[in-house]
């Protein structure tokens, strides 16, 4: 056991763990932000995606201790803090395109997402599929996802999306 | 009721177009309380206006918890904005809630339809009496009863109380489609918001002070059992409280954590009685299914007489493998026993059967069993399984303390209930112009409920009569099953044995079409000239609705017009679950693979109820089927299965998943499955398209390691 400080969403988070548990675990069991979702637990499938300091990372194959004292933003966070209107614009384009079936893996999703226009405002197809391929959707809703990852980039800079 | 007789009395309900018999009790008669007016189980509107929709049927994606509620709404005349849903746990006032075989909406359309109606005529009464006028100057509209003369207007809420006093109707008016209001809008889901802010609570979210977290280790060979084991390293890991067997095959480890747990079952040592299947293979599998053909199978249906038909003949042979459901949420269930009861919080498909096994397998009475049904992170015929849901409650009546059970992926993938395996022999006789004069078809495969120890009436699954029915009205005709035995464990898996029956029946009809050198759309389509009924088993199938889907997908794929070099296309279509589906598919090819590039669907379902949740639907079965066709094969050694996650067992994503364009027929009829029928098609409309392109014909799945 350790004790090891992260900021979560904005907030500083003293945990007592184990320093090789998973973030996902500390994030869903200690911290009980349970948006972040166990698919795989070996970085497969994209379902516990979160940022670190703004990068996506599998937060199933992270030991908790590979992060402390950096920055840790779960889609709990995702619309209200430093990406607020990245967050909010990805929330709002998912459900306007209707993506969500089953919804397990939309929250790693739209961190996905979130990441790529945080890089690239105006991406590609073929930059968001480069970006979005390591997210595993089994009710198979990609066509839309690719949608709303264009409409979110249109709403954020105001232009419709490029194609 | 066992799963399999709730899966035969859904078919028979369906059949007989009696939703009517099913879940629709009015339990506590019209006097639910002094102001909430509730005529029935599904519906209660308070002094406040608000409508309550109670969803009897479970949410896995496929968007029941915003369609059957629609379906309520517009006889209600309820305004949509001041709707709330409630999801029902396992009941004994909805009849059989098993939610799988694409029924939820057939088998609720009739009863929500009443449901709503009711309590729309109750509510008319009760302005007219209130106002003293007669009701046929009354007319409800958004959640209000109007008297126009007068120009009155009363809420329903403002109602309620006096219409919970009235008698309920039994003779009821339903709304024409053409007045629909609600029904065929494309109305957002009312689940998305908390599915995108994370906010969702799944099974696996659920949370219960004083909860522990258990994983089970259990016999990695079918069939084997526990012989001992030593809890020692287990023990040592911090947060660990508890190691001990469950039943006679797992090992539980209980921790503070799910990580503890993980880490308490990895240090587990478990010695296993390996049992009867130690040595079981996939190639052994194979061999049993080709020594099951020799035997004589049972008939599903029969046309003329196939055997006698003269002409030249011509047959082939289509094999399938086993394949797992793999959905995103990984199997869980939250418990908690205490003695004279226990409650379930349980992502599953089939309340009503966790509710029973629970209480049989903890010793209590089904009504001392509480089973609340979560969000589910994907199902596809996994959670009509109940298995989860018994290790729960056995772990939390062994600690004596609410438990979460989690499986991992690869617990979900080696312990899972497959897709059965199937061999299909194939033959003709075809006329001088190529067409065939007799057609025979044998399904050799497993049967999942046989399997099960339930009923298989005269030799056949009960599965059968919604997925393997016949396509095209051939003079000679005769679908023939065969029923193998496996012990490699069987669930029932989106679309179940429709899948292996649409990919070997269309096939072979494009082979057909090749020998006649005849192209396969007009070939299929002159099979389909005739406006024929064909009776299976209760259903009635109409070449001309099957005719019109494959005109259509034809029309809106351009297959009139030329492709673009190195574009190639192929079709198919089937039937199941009631439903018509044509699909077309164009492929380019790279490197010998196969590239999907566009999808072409067209459904007739009757009525449609949201045409986006139609197309959520579609376009997910198609990329489900994708990765069935492509890739999906579990295979078996030394009784285990080799496969463990999602990198030996890998679904479609992004980069493969291509353009899928959805239509539907417009129709006024009673609506049928959607969540399947996309599926069949898409893997003999790929093979076929492959042929197109290589000259290859595929007769074995996946594509990929064929």
């Amino acid at each position: 056991m350790a004790d090891i400080t992260l900021r979560v969403n904005g907030s500083e988070k003293k945990v007592s763990v184990s320093p090789e548990t998973p973030l996902l675990w500390v994030l869903r069991d200690t911290l009980e932000l349970t948006g972040t979702k166990f698919g795989c637990g070996a970085g497969l499938c994209g379902a516990c995606t979160v940022h670190i300091d703004g990068n996506p990372i599998r937060s199933c194959s992270t030991p908790v201790s590979q992060v402390a004292g950096k920055s840790v933003t779960t889609i709990e966070g995702l619309g209200a803090n430093g990406l607020s209107v990245l967050g909010q614009a990805l929330q709002q384009a998912w459900i306007a395109e209707e993506v969500p079936q089953c919804g397990y893996c939309q929250t790693g999703q739209i961190m996905s997402a979130a990441a790529l226009l945080a890089k690239t405002p105006q991406p590609t197809d073929e930059q968001i599929t480069q970006a979005m391929n390591g997210n595993l959707c089994r009710c198979g809703t990609y066509e839309r996802i690719r949608k709303a990852v264009h409409r979110a980039a249109g709403n954020v800079s105001g232009n419709g999306g490029a194609r | 009721m066992s799963p399999l007789s709730r899966r035969e009395f859904v078919a028979a309900g369906v059949a007989a177009g009696a939703g009517l018999v099913i879940g629709f009790y009015l339990p506590h008669g019209n006097s639910s309380g002094k102001e909430t007016f509730s005529p029935n189980a599904y519906l209660r509107i308070t002094p406040d206006n608000k409508v309550t929709i109670v969803v009897a049927r479970s949410e896995m994606g496929q968007g029941v918890r915003t369609a059957l509620p629609m379906i309520l709404a517009e006889e209600l005349e309820a305004d949509w904005k001041l709707i709330e849903i409630e999801q029902a746990g396992a009941s004994t006032l909805f009849g059989d809630q098993t939610t799988g075989g694409s029924a939820s909406i057939r088998t609720t359309w009739d009863p929500m339809r009443k449901a709503g109606a009711s309590a729309r005529e109750m509510l008319i009464s009760a302005a007219a009496l209130t106002w003293n006028v007669p009701r046929s100057s009354c007319t409800a509209e958004n959640s209000h009863i109007k008297h126009a003369a007068s120009g009155r207007s009363l809420s329903y809420g403002e109602l309620a109380s006096k219409a919970a006093t009235l008698p309920i109707p039994t003779d009821l008016p339903f709304k024409q489609s053409k007045d629909y209001k609600i029904v065929g809008q494309r109305l957002a889901r009312l689940d998305s918001p908390a599915k995108v802010k994370g906010e969702a609570i799944f099974g696996i979210d659920f949370r219960i002070r004083g909860m522990k977290f258990a994983l089970l280790s259990r016999c990695p060979t079918i069939g084997g059992k526990v012989s001992g084991f030593d809890d020692k390293e287990s023990k040592k890991i911090s947060g660990v409280s508890y190691v001990g067997k469950i039943g006679d095959s797992a090992v539980a480890v209980v921790a503070d954590s799910v990580w503890s747990a993980m880490e308490g079952r990895r240090v587990l040592n478990v010695t296993w009685d390996e049992g009867p299947n130690k040595d079981l293979n996939t190639a052994a599998v194979v061999v049993s299914l080709k020594q099951a053909a020799s035997k004589k199978g049972a008939s599903l249906y029969s046309a003329g007489d196939a055997a006698k038909a003269s002409g030249k003949k011509i047959s082939a042979e289509y094999a399938l493998p086993f394949m797992a459901h793999a959905p995103m949420e990984p199997g869980n269930c939250t418990a908690f026993y205490q003695g004279t009861k226990c409650e379930l919080w349980a992502p599953t498909q089939v309340p009503q059967d966790c509710r029973d096994s629970v209480a049989t397998a903890v010793g209590l009475d089904p009504d001392q069993v509480k089973v609340n049904v979560t969000l589910m992170g994907g199902g596809f015929g996994r959670r009509l399984e109940h298995d989860y849901a018994v290790e729960a409650a056995l772990v939390s009546k062994a600690i004596n303390a609410p438990v979460k059970v989690i499986w991992t992926r690869e617990d979900d993938m080696r312990f899972s209930t497959y897709r059965p395996a199937s061999l299909h022999q194939l033959s003709a006789s075809v006329d001088g112009s190529g067409f065939p004069v007799a057609l025979t078809h044998r399904i050799i495969a497993p049967s999942i409920s046989g399997q099960k120890g339930q009923p298989t009436p005269g030799g056949v699954d009960p599965d059968l009569p919604d997925e393997a029915g016949p396509v095209y009205g051939l003079p000679n005709y005769s679908i023939e099953y065969v029923l193998a035995e496996t012990p490699v464990p069987l669930g029932w898996m989106r679309s179940v044995y429709a899948l292996q029956a649409g990919f070997a029946l269309e096939s072979f009809i494009d082979e057909l079409a090749v020998a006649a050198g005849k192209d396969p759309l007009q070939y299929r389509l002159k099979l389909l000239a005739k406006d024929q009924d064909l009776q299976y088993f209760t259903t009635t199938w109409h070449t001309a609705r099957m005719r019109g889907v494959l005109q259509l997908a034809g029309e809106k794929a351009g297959w009139d017009k030329p492709l673009p070099a190195g574009r190639f296309r192929g079709v198919a279509c089937f039937g199941c679950f009631a439903s018509y589906m044509a699909e077309v598919v164009e492929i380019s090819t790279e490197n010998d693979t196969p590239r999907v590039r566009r999808v072409v669907a067209v459904v007739d379902c009757g009525q449609v109820i949201n045409p986006s949740i139609l197309e959520q639907q579609i376009q997910g079965g198609i990329v489900y089927g994708l990765g069935n066709a492509l890739r999906a094969k579990i295979t078996i050694e030394k009784g285990r299965v080799v496969q463990g996650n999602f990198d030996d067992y890998a679904p479609l994503r992004m980069d493969e998943t291509p353009t899928v364009e959805v239509y539907a027929v417009p129709s006024s009829e009673v609506p049928t499955g959607i969540g399947e029928p996309s599926v069949p098609p898409i893997a003999p409309a790929l093979c076929n398209a492959i042929y197109a392109a290589t000259k290859k014909r595929i007769r074995a799945l996946p594509i990929l390691n064929s």
